[in-house]
């Protein structure tokens, strides 16, 4: 994973958050990807999110797998902690994580390639364990470092910048995650930084999973006529589902009063997600309807996004482990030993 | 063999109806006699229907391996008769039931053959076909305990400690083991001339098996985090360790678990979560057998670049492949030495016994933070499913975890630059900090490339500088791991070098050479990598023999290439059908060669036993 170091220069006048933060302290490393990566725009995204929610940096676990986005990790708050691990094998790494210390905030950054193919099963079982995290799948349909392959998220009939179609049917994320049951499915577009800032807010004081599938243009490989994860494609098809806004529970961000209808819902901290149907039969609270929502937009060759579904009712990993509130990390030995007296005594079990 | 207290005795009976723990209660009554026992299950990978037979040898000399020949044999698998009358030694006997005709499998001149109607007295005495089947064992058990002499006091304070709060299980057990008793008591001369007699020898001693011992050894070393794919025959000891946690640490008040045990959806998985909770400070540890280990090579592999502490308790049965997932083997010593791509060395307990398995257990979770980075505990199904007779487990309650370099704020506080891969004392060992730590702490942990900052590079030296730090740690490990156990004898020449499971059998086989006038020093080698004692006791003698239970030599290939001794001057012993070791293996492969290699190695002198480290 390449990156160069960022000169820490900072502006005098430069806004703080309410840990007294600018939001250079939230920037990482120097991006090495191409220039025009979707990506970079995720990373700006993170970087807003983080500090908009007084994230402490260092309270951050950031994670990822092998690819391009995964590099993604490098490049936003640098004073966190950071796990680049092997391809789409992020999502384990992150249980054990979490397993062991439940107080940190993980973000998992991963691409189509690292989540859709190699990581399919570990993405899936993530789902299932309901891992407290936010899982950014930065999507472009295309293996970039390798230079051009078609993802497993590459549309039927969509080409390679060598001018060659896929026959293969796609493996859509957000479907997964709906069908899977996850608790939190978003989609966004890295060019949509007004819509993606407050669904990865949201996705980060979720209580469980929560996946958000970004639409993040390859330029070089996948950013031509013939792709459907192209800018250009993007732009044209994307039809929101919901408006999205985010109220932490600090710091009240006021939305402008359209008139329209306004669904909120409250997450476990408190925090509030605010979301303004664009369709009237809208629910993102009924994974159903999510689900065909996002079937109908497919057949219309059409990418829903925004937040697709929440449920704040779920039992998270620690739930089903029933783990104390403390981590595990932080449990002194003389708790976790039973002592000599205990094991002369079980001793006698096995005579 | 075959006298008081001296002898052998098998049962052959079908997979799935119950024959465990009638086999599970003659070992226990034996052992409650205060006499030496020990067990050996050989069952098939199914569930229903096939041969499985259960090995009971009873030694007043304290010997546990598995036995060389058989003094008698309860044939109760029709489909296995053939083989079963076969292994009764010359001159044994074979009990089988009577209640139909004596098949022809079962006739063989020299063995004395006696007939039960287990069957019939079953359906006589008890109602419905799975009492009959489940109680024809006790009934069976009833035989025996009249043939070998043993202590119906014992047996009947053990049924009532099963079965007191059931009443009327109680009451058809105690009635099907009389059956048995006194059928055998009407019908033949008991006991038979091989026979049990009380004696005071396994009061300091338990009977448990080596998955359990890893099991409770984690949960005294402190481990909060166990992840795992079910796998024969490691399943059971994250099945105990469960058990043990909630024994032992579920918070009486507030009802929380104080561990996390996560039931992964494969090996790869498995391995990736305790990397990411060793990674966090949690011990933390995964149970697997081969094929688990080779799905899991690219996370070790991380987990070695990055120093990342994590421990793996490989259970070995016989690969490669599937193999044969219920019999035992060592055949993963390489890929656990080597495990991953690109240069690797890893750390390799190789405990002999569940008695050991416990301490190494607790060691190995000191060795992983210690010097960051994966180590396995390299047990096997015998050692792993067996029940074995071993001293009672201590406990020091001044024991702490040897947490390692672990920086924390005030420490960080001092420190212009926190580097993480920096080998400050030249030991290889660089401190770590565990996220969340906050101030200079942070570093990213990276699969790729990285300086002693943590930073990114592909720059030539500081690769080189990173992969030397680890080779130095890996050598510096050498002189802290485990010693090897010597038993040694005086003037002896040829030595015997074995590890883990074979342990038992190989000393045994010692005692008995010297017998024979062939002196012998055994050395059981019991981690790796190997340390200073390990070339010399080879360097001491003029014949050396490796014992190893697997096709390719791999100890002594090993010992090859990490000590350069000649392959030429070790002598391979290796079994690796996938049973039990036995001494006869060694006394046989020794005996032939000294034959063959005139007196050199000989020394006909009366000679002491020493012992060096406690076997």
């Amino acid at each position: 994973m390449t990156s160069i170091a960022k000169p820490p220069v900072k502006h005098p006048s430069s806004r703080t958050n309410g840990l007294g933060l600018t939001i250079r302290d939230y920037e990482g490393a120097m991006s090495t990807l191409c220039a025009g990566c979707g990506h970079d725009s995720v990373t700006a995204a993170l970087v807003q999110a983080g500090w908009e929610l007084d994230l402490e940096p260092h309270r951050v676990g950031k994670m990822s797998g092998i690819g391009c986005s995964s590099k993604t990790t490098a490049y936003f708050m640098k004073q966190s902690h950071g796990f680049n691990s092997v391809h789409g094998r992020m999502p384990s790494v992150t249980s054990g994580a979490a397993a062991a210390n439940r107080a940190l905030t993980y973000i998992g950054i991963s691409g189509d390639g690292d989540s859709l193919s190699i990581g399919l099963g570990q993405l899936s079982h993530a789902i299932r364990r309901n891992v407290n995290m936010l899982y950014v799948l930065e999507n472009n349909g295309v293996y970039g470092l390798t230079k051009g392959q078609f993802s497993a998220s590459a549309d039927i009939g969509s080409t390679s910048k060598k001018g060659e179609a896929n026959e293969q049917s796609p493996i859509d994320p957000v479907l997964l995650a709906l069908t899977l049951g996850a608790t939190f499915v978003a989609r966004s577009f890295s060019g949509d930084k007004k819509q993606l800032v407050p669904i990865l807010k949201a996705g980060l004081m979720h209580k469980g999973f929560a996946i958000v599938d970004v639409i993040s243009p390859c330029v070089s490989f996948n950013d031509h006529e013939g792709s459907t994860k192209s800018y250009a494609f993007t732009r044209e098809h994307e039809v929101e589902a919901v408006h999205t806004d985010f109220v932490p529970l600090r710091r009240e961000i006021t939305m402008p009063e359209t008139g329209e209808d306004v669904h909120a819902v409250t997450l476990h901290d408190g925090s509030t997600v605010r979301l303004r149907a664009t369709a009237s039969d809208y629910d993102p609270t009924n994974r159903e309807s999510a689900y065909a929502h996002v079937r109908a937009c497919q057949a219309r060759h059409e990418i829903a996004t925004g937040l697709l579904f929440v449920d704040e009712n779920g039992r998270d990993m620690h739930d089903f482990m029933r783990t104390p509130s403390t981590p595990l990390v932080e449990l002194p030995y003389e708790a976790l030993c039973p002592g000599k007296g205990a094991l002369d005594k079980l001793m006698e079990r096995y005579r | 063999m075959s006298g008081v207290n001296d002898f052998a005795f098998k049962i052959g009976t079908v997979n799935g109806t119950g024959s465990a723990s009638a086999n599970g209660l003659l070992m226990q009554a034996i052992f409650r006699m205060g006499i030496p026992v020990s067990g050996k299950n050989i069952f098939p990978s199914n569930i229903q229907g096939l041969p499985t037979w259960y090995e009971i040898r009873v030694s007043k000399d304290g010997y546990t391996a598995r036995p060389s020949e058989v003094d008698l044999v309860v044939a109760l698998n029709p489909a296995t008769y053939a083989k079963d009358v076969a292994t009764v030694r010359p001159g044994g006997f074979l009990l089988y039931d009577s209640s139909w005709p004596l098949d022809p499998d079962l006739v063989r001149e020299g063995i004395t053959i006696l007939g039960i109607p287990f069957g019939r007295m079953c359906v006589e005495n008890f109602q419905g076909d799975r009492d009959r089947t489940l109680l024809r064992n006790i009934v069976y058990a009833g035989s025996l305990a009249a043939l070998l002499g043993i202590d119906m006091d014992v047996v009947s304070s053990m049924l009532e400690e099963k079965y007191g709060k059931k009443p009327k299980l109680l009451t058809s057990n105690h009635q099907a083991i009389q059956l048995g008793y006194q059928y055998a008591k009407e019908h033949f001369t008991c006991p038979l001339p091989f026979h049990l007699e009380k004696m005071d020898k396994t009061s300091d001693s338990i009977l448990i098996d080596g998955n359990t011992a890893c099991a409770l050894g984690a949960v005294y070393a402190g481990a909060t985090v166990g992840a795992w794919y079910p796998i024969t025959p490691a399943t059971a000891l994250m099945e105990q360790f469960k058990a043990f946690c909630e024994r032992f640490r579920v918070d009486k008040e507030t009802g929380a678990h104080n561990y996390a045990i996560l039931q992964a959806e494969d090996e790869l998985s498995a391995a990736g979560i305790i990397i990411g909770a060793g990674w966090m400070g949690a011990r933390a540890f995964t149970n697997t057998s081969g094929p688990g280990i080779s799905l899991m090579q690219e996370f070790i592999g991380l987990a070695y670049y990055t120093d990342i502490p994590a421990v793996f308790f490989d259970i070995q049965r016989c690969g490669p492949a599937t193999g044969m997932p219920t019999r035992t083997q060592q055949a993963d010593l390489i890929s656990l030495a080597y495990a991953s791509h690109g240069d690797t060395k890893h750390l390799v307990l190789f405990p002999a016994n569940p008695g050991e398995a416990f301490e190494m257990a607790v060691q190995s979770f000191d060795l992983a933070e210690r010097f960051q980075t994966p180590v396995f505990v390299a047990t096997d199904l015998d050692i792993g499913m067996n029940d074995w007779m071993v001293k009672r487990f201590t406990w020091d309650d001044n024991y702490r975890p040897d947490r390692g370099k672990v920086l924390h704020r005030e420490d960080l506080d001092k420190l212009q630059r926190f580097s993480r891969y920096l080998d400050v004392d030249g030991d290889g060992i660089a401190a770590r900090t565990l996220p969340g730590v906050g101030g200079k702490g942070a570093y990213f942990v990276r699969g790729s490339g990285h300086d002693k900052h943590a930073a990114y590079t592909e720059d030539s030296d500081a690769y080189l500088e990173l992969v030397d730090r680890l080779k130095r740690k890996f050598q510096h490990a050498a002189t802290v791991m485990p010693k090897p156990a010597f038993t040694l004898r005086e003037g002896a020449t040829v030595g015997l070098v074995s590890l883990g499971g074979c342990d038992a059998a190989v000393r045994e086989a010692a005692d008995k050479l010297a017998a024979q006038g062939i002196v012998v020093d055994v050395m059981r080698i019991r981690a790796f990598p190997f340390g200073a004692e390990v070339l010399e006791f080879f360097e001491r003698h003029e014949h050396t023999f490796v014992i190893e239970q697997n096709r390719d030599a791999q100890l002594r290939s090993l010992l090859a290439i990490e000590l350069g001794i000649p392959r030429d001057a070790m002598i391979s012993i290796l079994d690796y059908g996938g049973m039990p070791l036995t001494a006869k293996v060694v006394i046989d492969a020794v005996s032939r060669h000294v034959g063959a290699h005139g007196q050199a190695a000989v020394t006909p002198t009366p000679r002491a036993v020493s012992n060096g480290v406690p076997a």
